[in-house]
């Protein structure tokens, strides 16, 4: 009865694809560059995860349970979760994974601490970016995965920069918080005794907001993990791509045990990082 | 202990004002909002706090502040919550820019420094203590103490040999290595203050330093303020929102409401003299006895002898005027003490003659100085029968001030007032 009318449109989509050919026609350079180096870093982890041996690596995470976290049970639990995905057969699929989620954090800090921090100190750049990374994180990952594919072709890298879109924004976002609600007289302070804003910045601000930035690490690792199904997708190994197979056959047991890997993986992850947040 | 050396009674505030004035505030306005410079214009300047609000949406944080402090005064800036108090310290330092006017200190323009000269004018003039403290907790106390050298780029050797100095002065000896978390209230903000110190500052700025903390402590801090005043001679700007502690600290006094000053005096002048019922509602419960200073209500002595006068002429001359005693000054009027009726009989009774009255005849008398407030007078007066003489450094004669007095100036007034 009251149906929108037809005749009002805005011609959104077909803008966007313009941009799109004209992208993928002009810019081609730049995303093979882009595509090289996020490339090279993924395949840097990979290659040292899967050169530590499993009767070394897991030692290691016990000792890091033990040491980071504080508990020597946790560093137990740590071996045991290990172990039982050595178990399941995935242990090299895991390592890759890991390798994923590490560099798609590494890429997502190098972008989002500075992004936050600018944030902080801007009403209008936090004004202009809220809605955005809003978008980021509630449309549908497969909008920006198809666009990826079409920029760097399949494999890890559009799996790492679908991975990248989704968990950058906690890290911004609490950043940004963890800047804005730092004591404000001992900014004050600081700035009374004539420190440059980059002093401010280093001596002040970014110590104390120190434990809500390391938060949004951990949320943006978590973020990242649980990206790694979809970007099995688009051909990036690993655990994901285990999970699709196994549903694709309906091997309900295979899928999960390769879901309670990255169960697993998630487990060992959010308390290590989670740690760095409860330090002083 | 000789806070109010220079302020003596009402005579110094008026005086030579332009001349020896280390801050010099010029028509200051400072409006919170977008597009605040609109409100200076001729159409809201004069409206009303509430009104401009309502008309522009900006707030009016302060409005046409003229101030002149001197070089190692003790100002307090007084007022309730809202009142600009800390609004005008952070133009002072430009943590908050003014929206217009000048501030002048030390014959620099401010107002018109770029960011560079602020930042090394902040550097070399400043430094500032913070209600809150304002202490980096990821830092050791000595490492918060020596904050302020370490931005001016001095190296950690010497930095640490300055804030340890410093952390001495304000008692934190053997607490360099703790971190502000431990420390209670009173602690920290000694930190705050020797963090302060530790720059040598010409101007320091103290934002309510002490309200935070417990009454005892309190006290503590601002008799050691006192004190430490006392040796630096620094020119101090105090925000406070307690009346007695601005009476007790303070040379001179700027009491804002609505972001203006409404009146700027000696403790002396805002309690006895208030200029309307906004001051007098503040100073209701102050008690003149810790302000009014013997100096100003003191009166010239009814008879004065000299040391040069023989008894009899004394004798006779305090017969006359009725009166049983009289204090004897020498010749540059000096204060020798006082000639009693009747060690002058006895001395007309002794054989042989006596000529001048001589020293061993006179009683000596407690006095106090022009600067000494009321409060510090009632012991003397309780043991003591005669007016109490008031005499300079130099023990010059100056006046005296009788109990009479004393009670008559500490009653609140009453009568018409209570109507």
């Amino acid at each position: 009865m009251f149906e929108f009318p037809e005749v009002v449109t805005i011609p959104l989509a077909k803008g966007i694809d313009f941009i799109m050919s004209w992208l993928l026609i002009h810019l081609d350079g730049f995303f093979d560059a882009i595509g090289f180096i996020i490339l090279q870093v993924v395949v840097g982890f990979e290659a040292l995860f899967l050169f530590i041996p499993w009767f070394v690596m897991i030692p290691l995470a016990g000792l890091a349970g033990w040491k980071l976290v504080g508990k020597w049970k946790t560093g137990v639990l740590f071996m045991l979760l290990l172990f039982l995905i050595g178990t399941f057969g995935y242990w090299e699929l895991s390592m890759r994974t890991l390798s994923l989620v590490i560099a798609s954090v590494f890429f997502s800090l190098l972008i989002g601490i500075p992004t936050g921090i600018n944030m902080a100190r801007s009403d209008r750049t936090e004004a202009i970016l809220k809605p955005i990374l809003d978008g980021m994180q509630t449309m549908p990952s497969f909008v920006y995965l198809i666009p990826a594919l079409m920029f760097f072709g399949m494999g890890k890298v559009p799996a790492m920069f679908a991975t990248i879109i989704y968990a950058v924004p906690p890290v911004i976002r609490l950043t940004n918080v963890g800047i804005r609600t730092v004591d404000k007289e001992a900014v004050e302070a600081s700035k009374a005794f004539g420190a440059t804003s980059r002093q401010v910045l280093f001596d002040v601000q970014l110590p104390l907001a120190k434990p809500t930035i390391m938060v949004g690490i951990n949320q943006t690792t978590m973020m990242a993990l649980a990206m790694v199904v979809i970007g099995s997708m688009i051909g990036a190994k690993g655990l994901g791509m285990e999970v699709l197979l196994a549903i694709n056959r309906i091997e309900v047991g295979k899928g999960f045990e390769a879901g309670l890997s990255i169960v697993f993986l998630a487990i060992i992850v959010d308390r290590i990082t989670f740690s760095f947040s409860e330090k002083k | 202990m000789s806070k109010n050396k220079t302020v003596n009674g009402s005579e110094t505030t008026h005086s030579d004002i332009n001349t020896n004035s280390q801050i010099i505030i010029k028509d200051l306005w400072k409006v919170f909002g977008r597009d605040s410079k609109r409100v200076l214009g001729k159409k809201y300047r004069a409206l009303g706090k509430e009104e401009i609000q309502k008309k522009t949406g900006c707030v009016i944080g302060l409005r046409e502040i003229n101030l002149e402090i001197k070089k190692g005064e003790f100002y307090i800036l007084m007022g309730l919550s809202g009142s600009g108090k800390s609004t005008l310290i952070r133009n002072l330092i430009r943590l908050v820019k003014p929206t217009s006017g000048s501030i002048v200190i030390d014959e620099k323009n401010l107002t018109k420094m770029n960011n560079e000269e602020l930042l090394n004018f902040r550097r070399e003039t400043f430094g500032m203590v913070f209600q809150h403290y304002g202490l980096l907790p990821h830092l050791t106390v000595l490492d918060n103490a020596a904050y302020g050298l370490k931005v001016r780029g001095i190296s950690k050797e010497d930095r640490y040999i300055k804030a340890k100095e410093v952390l001495e002065t304000v008692g934190l000896k053997g607490w360099e290595d703790y971190y502000p978390g431990s420390l209670s209230g009173g602690m920290q903000q000694r930190v705050g203050l020797a963090r302060a110190l530790a720059n040598d500052p010409e101007i320091l700025l103290m934002d309510e330093p002490f309200s935070g903390l417990d009454p005892l402590i309190k006290r503590q801090m601002q008799d050691e303020l006192i004190e430490l005043q006392d040796k630096m001679q620094k020119t101090i700007i105090f925000v406070t929102h307690d009346l007695h502690e601005a009476l007790k600290l303070g040379d001179r006094i700027a009491i804002l409401r609505n972001g203006k000053v409404v009146q700027v005096g000696t403790p002396e002048e805002i309690v006895t003299k208030p200029v309307d019922d906004y001051v007098q509602e503040f100073v209701r419960d102050a008690s003149p006895a810790k302000v009014i200073t013997a100096g100003t209500i003191m009166e010239p002595a009814k008879i004065i002898l000299y040391a040069w006068e023989g008894p009899k002429t004394a004798l006779t001359l305090l017969r006359k005027n009725k009166r049983r005693a009289a204090f004897i000054v020498d010749k540059s009027h000096r204060l020798l003490g006082v000639a009693q009726e009747d060690k002058l009989e006895e001395l007309l009774n002794k054989p042989e003659k006596v000529e001048k009255i001589p020293e061993s005849a006179l009683r000596r008398v407690p006095s106090v100085g022009p600067d000494t407030i009321l409060e510090d007078m009632f012991s003397i007066v309780t043991e003591n029968q005669y007016p109490v003489p008031v005499v300079d450094a130099d023990n010059k004669f100056l006046g005296v001030v009788t109990t009479d007095q004393i009670f008559e100036s500490i009653t609140p007034m009453g009568g018409e007032d209570n109507v």
